[in-house]
């Protein structure tokens, strides 16, 4: 290597250093505002004084189409495994989480596994008191020995990011944990099939090799840097302080639901029931593509 | 948000109310809700029977349980609601010249949730009053004529 090579080979390992140490410092701060397992945070009567207004919005902006809800046992532990959309604002997870507790009252115990980040980052409605936990087997095992329905996007920050020229393209990333959940706390399946999310801003690539480089995979857990075009912010890189979602039509449909045990025998293997579920999921997704005839509009 | 519906139905008293208030009909009859289900191990009729209810509100369906408080044959049935979006309703029964029924649904409901809650509640209540008013008028064309 020639001099001038390694300076410049320095100077790249210092900048990398000193990102991170910052970087190392934010996931510190961030961490800290996370806390623990906070099932108890959810808020039935919050969520009571709020749904009709939230609800009204919702409907109004994103037009929110919610199907299928009566697919979803009316009691007992339930594992509702969706395909996910819209960066880190997932307009669609708010909607669906209306809708479930307007159906089958407030009262009835449902959380959402979110992403660390979602719940660190301020947002207009109090994620918490409507019961999105931080992702955690801990978390999912709690909320099912609980009795809840828990909402979970195995596909989570891969998926979400995805561009949005893939809108109608189901994408978990072979992680198949939501599985071995079901077949261990022995609860039964619902697919949630949602389409529009990704039109809520034009999302262009999810910047993985942006996302090695930096080192920010390893810190905060994330495989992707994404980069889109969102409001306000015209160019958008990260999506750390999120976006002000286009409104675009959402529509949301529970599937039938489905008993592990019983469709794929004893000791399901879970090569099979991950091919069967998402094919499923992504003919149904199809379907709700051709449904629409714009984007954003619907 | 308060709202009513009545009509005047050409039958006996005692017709319409058995008629109201059997819960195997009241999800055909009742104009915007689903599902009128009785509770398992709760009286299916009479005070404290409870059943589980669905209604739909514009693009959303909405659950809840309510309770029967106030059963005095053939006369009035109030209910109120346990778990859901707070409501009351009550069927009002009269009676009127030459047999004849006056039938009123009665329905106090309210959105909570401030200044938001009170335009959920502006929206929905001219979609309320209609099906109250579609639900009476069912009644009526059933009663009157059941083959129509």
């Amino acid at each position: 290597m020639s001099e001038s090579g390694r300076e410049v080979g320095e100077l790249a390992g210092a900048a990398r250093g000193l990102f991170g140490s910052v970087a190392g410092a934010l996931v510190r701060r961030v961490t800290d505002r996370i806390g623990t397992a906070d099932l108890d945070e959810r808020d039935p009567d919050y969520i009571r004084d709020n749904l009709a207004g939230l609800w009204l919005l919702a409907s109004f902006y994103f037009r929110a189409d919610v199907r299928g809800l009566r697919n979803i046992p009316a009691e007992g532990p339930v594992l509702i495994v969706g395909n996910h959309s819209g960066g880190n604002v997932t307009p669609d997870t708010l909607v669906f989480t209306l809708a479930f507790s307007a159906f089958f009252g407030a009262e009835r115990r449902f959380h959402q596994l979110v992403h660390n980040l979602v719940l660190a980052v301020p947002s207009p409605v109090p994620l918490r008191k409507y019961g999105s936990v931080a992702a955690s087997h801990e978390n999912s095992r709690l909320a099912l020995r609980k009795g809840a329905a828990l909402l979970v996007y195995p596909g989570g920050d891969w998926e979400v990011h995805r561009p949005s020229w893939q809108s109608a393209k189901v994408d978990f990333a072979g992680r198949k944990g939501w599985i071995r959940l079901a077949l261990e706390e022995d609860v039964p399946i619902v697919p949630l099939v949602a389409v529009g999310g990704q039109e809520t801003a034009l999302f262009l690539s999810r910047g993985e090799r942006l996302a090695k480089l930096t080192g920010i995979d390893r810190m905060f857990r994330l495989k992707v840097l994404p980069i889109s075009l969102a409001l306000p912010w015209g160019l958008n890189i990260g999506d750390m302080a999120t976006h002000f979602p286009l409104p675009a039509k959402l529509t949301v449909e529970a599937l039938a639901p489905i008993d592990l045990r019983e469709r794929f025998g004893p000791e399901p293997d879970l090569d099979e029931v991950y091919d069967s579920v998402t094919a499923t999921m992504q003919a149904k997704l199809t379907e709700l593509q051709a449904e629409r005839r714009f984007p954003v509009i619907g | 948000m308060r709202t009513s519906a009545s009509t005047e139905i050409d039958a006996p008293r005692d017709v319409v109310w058995a008629y109201v208030t059997d819960p195997d009909r009241t999800a055909a009859f009742m104009a915007g809700v689903t599902r009128w289900q009785p509770v398992a191990g709760e009286p299916r009729t009479g005070e404290r029977a409870r059943y589980h209810v669905l209604m739909e509100v514009g693009s959303a369906e909405v659950g809840g349980v309510v309770e029967v408080v106030e059963w005095d044959p053939p006369g009035d049935m109030a209910w109120v609601s346990i778990t859901g979006p707070s409501q009351r309703g009550r069927w009002r029964l009269r009676d009127r010249r030459d047999g004849r029924t006056e039938l009123t649904l009665l329905l106090n409901y309210q959105a909570p949730g401030g200044l938001l809650g009170l335009v959920a509640d502006r929206i929905s209540g001219p979609l309320v009053s209609r099906n109250l008013r579609r639900t009476v008028a069912g009644v009526r064309r059933h009663l009157e004529d059941p083959f129509s």
